[in-house]
Parts: structure tokens; sequence; C-alpha cells
């Protein structure tokens, strides 16, 4: 699919434009070059703004990174605040945090994965899924499943719900509160608000084991078609315990390629520049990271959801392993490559989050107050953990006066970078090539970057909406064809 | 029936946290979808601004994107509301101010840590970049501003509840911070 990337002739093709991708976090706009016979020639996904985080965080004092770097993120602040605290107690000199510290820290992490990807499987990608990819753009939304399957909308809106409450009682707010210091916790969970959250915790990992079941059921309804949609095939980057087990906060580095063999295993993740490079390429904001042993036409990788089923051994709670172990017969002996099979995965660790919350609930150790470890601090540090969108690396250096000197973020969804613009090209040159343009078509498109539940809002740390206009121009520049979506969402020829 | 009031957000240079508080309104959510309809926002997929009665603006304005999107929801929504820090006075992204647009653009693609093939991206599809970031009340007049890091669901669900009852808009001061 390589070839799609960048045409021979650009100046003899057609251009379409998909701005902006709706109903993902973000901004990002899909260019398409065409011949005159519609042939597809290039396909791109664009990321398009642009914040500046590692230069405009140099001089500011280390401790208050994890609440400045949150600000990365409305959606997964916690996984930004872990990151970044994770590097802090590495700056001190901490290598281990206190039981109670930890179990509070993958609590939290737990929330936020469980409300994420409520988020993005109910209020975003669910219309998609239950309504069609051509169903009226109107309806195409969380109001309208709502309306129409009201039990499954109401569900996510609680699973939601649940989350940022679990979110909300460790940090203090629900979006960028504050919970870890360095070398440990701020604050200690309270008896009547550990017995709140267990209160509602069996009916979340109830509602979480019918989520997977409609992202299974939804999947495996047109089994054929939805394992072809978007389909690559590629190598798979994810962190695992020592014992393999999925880890969402704490472990080493795995790699394995598009076959299921081991490129490399629990590398400690100090070591990451060892491993990986990120690429720049002139036409987008986000960069393209690749496996420095594979070079970077070959070394590009898939994170999130999909990559941890396939790279983990097993998932360490046993309704969520069940889960993982129909999900990999789905790969009949292989590796699960299909891109709209992260939703499914995606279900999984949804579930899993809620188990593991529950067990962390009726662990004494988190209600205790020994909070902080100490120790001599160093000038640098890399904390990484596993965000909802997969894994998540923060890299600081710091001056002796104790402020920032240096810093790099590489975010989930930029791992996924090429792994979204190989999904969009298979789907461009399958449904696009050679056809008449519709809404529905189009969708298409952004069905398959939906997969991947791309946070564009992390990866370039901006947003912003364009209006949908799409246009297809002959290669001497007359429009043949145009489409336009107006206010209420329906598509016409023109604005008027 | 009465007709339900139109409802428009955005996210401009801003994190997409408003919009999460906003969404924090939980099961009220419910309530809130019989009151009013919503047109262009991040989970719809309607792509511009019709005319509406309220437009949420989160987020600040750092590109040439955002000046439009920000003149199309003024021109269509009668009441225009900058909700959080972003959108006040640049917030966090704003910091990147204290420098030289070029110094943060080399940063992160030539002088990075671990940089393949450095260069600063400039093809015609990546859009230009303000030299500041902005609030966006130096771009268009707001007719109401709502604080906080994000604004907290019952400061969002109060301030709709009286804008859309016609009461004059009192928050209590518990709900007015700016963190």
């Amino acid at each position: 699919m390589n070839q799609l990337e960048t045409a021979q002739n650009p100046q003899n093709l057609k251009r379409v434009v998909i701005d902006p991708v709706t109903r993902v976090e973000g901004h990002g706009k899909v260019t398409i070059l065409l011949d005159d016979d519609n042939n597809i020639h290039q396909v791109r996904l664009h990321i398009v703004e642009f914040r500046g985080f590692e230069k405009f965080i140099q001089g500011r004092p280390y401790w208050e990174i994890p609440v400045l770097v949150q600000r990365l993120c409305g959606i997964c602040p916690v996984s930004h605040h872990l990151a970044a605290s994770k590097a802090v107690d590495m700056i001190s000199g901490v290598k281990q945090l206190t039981p109670t510290a930890d179990n509070l820290r993958r609590m939290l992490h737990l929330g936020q994965t469980l409300q994420s990807h409520a988020l993005h499987f109910f209020h975003l990608s669910s219309p998609d899924l239950l309504f069609g990819f051509e169903d009226d753009v109107s309806h195409r939304n969380i109001i309208g499943v709502i309306k129409d399957y009201p039990d499954i909308g109401i569900k996510g809106v609680k699973l939601r719900k649940f989350g940022q409450q679990v979110i909300e009682v460790i940090s203090g707010k629900r979006v960028h509160g504050t919970a870890g210091i360095p070398g440990g916790m701020n604050k200690v969970m309270s008896i009547p608000e550990r017995d709140k959250l267990l209160q509602n915790i069996d009916q979340i990992i109830g509602w979480s084991q019918d989520a997977v079941k409609i992202a299974k059921d939804a999947f495996l309804l047109n089994e054929d078609y939805h394992k072809r949609f978007g389909m690559i095939t590629s190598n798979m980057l994810s962190m695992v315990r020592e014992d393999g087990a999925l880890d969402l906060y704490h472990g080493g580095l795995r790699a394995k390629n598009a076959e299921g063999q081991t490129i490399f295993d629990h590398v400690d993740y100090e070591k990451y520049t060892d491993y990986l490079l990120e690429e720049v390429k002139p036409w987008s904001y986000m960069k393209f990271p690749f496996i420095i042993s594979l070079g970077k036409e070959q070394g590009w990788y898939r994170v999130g959801p999909l990559a941890r089923m396939n790279n983990c051994d097993f998932i360490p709670t046993p309704l969520a392993e069940a889960e993982r172990q129909t999900f990999m017969a789905d790969g009949e002996g292989g590796l699960v490559h299909a891109s709209l099979a992260y939703h499914w995965a995606r279900m999984i660790e949804m579930l899993h989050s809620a188990e593991a919350i529950k067990e962390l609930l009726l662990d004494e150790v988190t209600i205790k107050d020994d909070l902080i470890a100490h120790g001599k601090k160093t000038l640098e540090g890399i904390g990484i953990v596993e965000a909802p969108r997969g894994t998540l690396f923060h890299h600081y250096q710091i001056n002796e006066d104790d402020t920032i000197e240096k810093a790099n973020l590489i975010v989930s969804t930029t791992n996924n970078n090429q792994a979204m613009n190989e999904a969009v090209r298979q789907v461009a040159s399958e449904y696009l090539d050679g056809h008449q343009l519709t809404e529905g078509l189009l969708n298409h498109i952004e069905v398959a970057i939906r997969a991947y539940d791309p946070c564009l809002s992390c990866a370039t740390h901006a947003l912003g909406k364009m209006p949908l206009y799409v246009e297809l121009v002959d290669s001497q520049g007359q429009q043949i064809d145009r489409l336009v979506k107006n206010s209420t969402g329906a598509v016409c020829d023109s604005l008027i | 029936m009465v007709d339900k009031v139109r409802i428009a957000t955005t996210s401009l240079a801003g994190c997409f946290g408003c919009h999460m508080s906003f969404l924090d309104i939980d099961e009220k959510l419910l309530d809130l979808i019989e009151l009013v309809e919503f047109d262009r926002t991040p989970i719809t997929d309607i792509k511009t601004c019709g005319p509406c009665d309220v437009g949420l603006i989160e987020g600040g304005v750092c590109n040439s994107h955002n000046v439009h999107v920000l003149k199309e929801f003024r021109e269509n929504c009668k009441t225009l509301v900058a909700v959080g820090a972003c959108a006040f006075n640049g917030g966090i992204p704003a910091l990147r101010n204290h420098y030289e647009l070029k110094d943060c653009l080399e940063e992160s693609y030539i002088n990075g840590i671990g940089i393949e093939n450095p260069q600063i991206p400039n093809d015609p599809e990546v859009p230009l970049l303000l030299d500041k970031v902005h609030p966006v009340h130096e771009v268009v007049s707001i007719d109401y501003f709502l604080p906080g890091c994000p604004p907290s669901a019952e400061a969002i669900w109060t301030f709709l509840n009286e804008l859309l009852s016609g009461q004059e808009i009192v928050l209590p001061y518990t709900a007015l911070h700016y963190d």
C-alpha cells in the first residue's frame, strides 16, 4: 500500500478532501489524489495543528509537569498526568512506590481507561456499528442511539460516569484533577469514598460484559466484510507485565511482527530511544515512529487495544481473559489484524478495567495512608503507560536548578499514524476507486479512522473544525463533482 | 410543541476538556436533549454551523482555521459563550507566546530527541499557524464568559438552564474558579 503515500506526478491529478474528520477527538483531514479514470494515486491523513509543548514547558519546575502536561488532552488527562508522574518519580530517584500509592495510581488509570473506552465506543463509534456506515447524517450520532436504543445509550452514559467518578475520588476533579506528586500520591482514599464506588462496581462489570457482547456481535454479524474493511497487517507494540500479562500501568516493551514472532521483549522502557525513532514528513504535524531495527519502511507498528490483545499472554482478570481467548481464536492461530476488531478489543479492556477496579477496591492496602517514597534526585526521567489509545512516552531532562531543559513526548495516537494512513488507503482504494462520491462513501473513510480512536488533540495538542466540502476536479482544474454538508447535516450539491 | 433551542459547540485550540465536562452532566444529557437540539458539535457529523440560539466555544485561537471557525460561529449564533480558560485568555497553549513560533517548531521537528529526517512540516495542506495564541474575544465579540479549567459540569448545567429560561445568570461563588 505504501505506493499510495506519494503520487509520482501530482500536478496532473484531481484532489478530493475530507475536512474535518468527525466523531474523533481533534482535527484531521484526508486528501486523495485521483487521475481522470478515478484511479487513486495518493491518500494522506493529515494532522494539521501544532502546539509546541516540548518548547514551552522548558524552564518550568519539574514537579509542575504532571499538572501542566495533562492539558494536552481533556479526554485522557490522567494518562498524561501519570506518564509524567512516573517520569518525575524517576527524577526524584524513586524506583518503587509505596503499595498504597501504586494501587491508587493504578485505579486512577483504570478509571481513565474505562471512561475513555466508553466514550469512544458509545458516544462516538456506536452509531456506525448500530445504524450502518451510510445511515442518515442527522441521525448517525449518540442522540440517535439514545432515541433508538435507549438501553444501550444510557448504559454508555453511566459507564462513562463511573470511570469519571473513580477519577474524581482519587484526583479531586473529573477533568484535570491532581493526584501524582514526586514519589507518590497526594491524598488517601477514605473508607466512605471506597464504599461509594464499591456500591456500583458489580453493575458496572455487568454492563461492561454487555458492551463486549454488543461489540463482538456487531463485528461477527457481517464478519467477512468487517474483517476486510480497512484491513492491514502490521507489527504490534505494547507494554506487558514481567509474566507477560496485560498491564496498562507498568511493564516492559514488547513488539511482535505481523506473523506474531517476537521483535523484542521485556525491554526496559528507559531505553526506548535505542528501539524507536520518529520520522518527520512535510505534510503532517504528527510524526511517524518506527522500530529502528526494521527501518522506516517496514518498522511502523500499531498500538492500543488491538496491539495489547495480540501482544499479551493473558489478561489477569477472569471475565476479560475469557473474552480475550474468544477474540484471539478469531485470528485462527495468528494475530488479529482487522482494523474494526479494535472496537471489540477496546470493550474487552473496558471489562478488564472494571474487574481490576473491583480488585483494588477490595484490597485493604488501597485505603492505607503511606503515600510517599523517597530517593536521590537525578536529572532525567522517563515515564511510560499504556494509555487508552496505546503506549504513551514522556521523557524529561532537567537542569541543576530543577527546571525542565528538554522534553520528548510520543503520544499514543502518533504511534498509529502510519497505520491509520494505511487503513485509509486500503478503504479508499477498495470503496472510492472509480466511484461516484456519496456522503456514506465518505463516512467509510472516517469509520476506518475512528476504529483507531485517534486523539488528534493529544497528537497535535490542538483542535479545530472546518466545514465539510468535497470537490472533485479533473486534471484541467475543472470541477466535475461537488458535495457539501449543510448546517442540518444534509448532503447536497451546493451550499444554497 | 415548542421549538427546541439549537446549540452548536466547537473546540479550537483547546484540549476537549470543556466538552468532557459538558458530558459530565451524565444522565441530565437525557433531559437536555428534550429541550435542545445540537447543530455542529464534535459528537455529530454536522460540519458547518447553521443558525443557532447558542454557541459554546472551547479553546483559544492559534491558526487560520480557528479564526475561520470562530467567525462562522459568531455569524450564526445569537448568543456566543467563551467556555474555559483557553477561550478566556489562551490558557496553557498560550504559554508558547513566550517563545518565537520558529523556536517551538524547531524544538519539535529539528532539535527533538530521536528525530529522523528533521524538517519543519510545510506542505500546502498544513494550515498557517498564528505567531501568538489569542483569546477568542480578541477576534469576535463574546456575550458570556464561563471560567474554569474546565468549568465544572454543574456550572455548565446551571449556566445553560438559566440562559435557556431567560433568567439572569447567577453562579454560586464556589462554581466560579479558574483552575
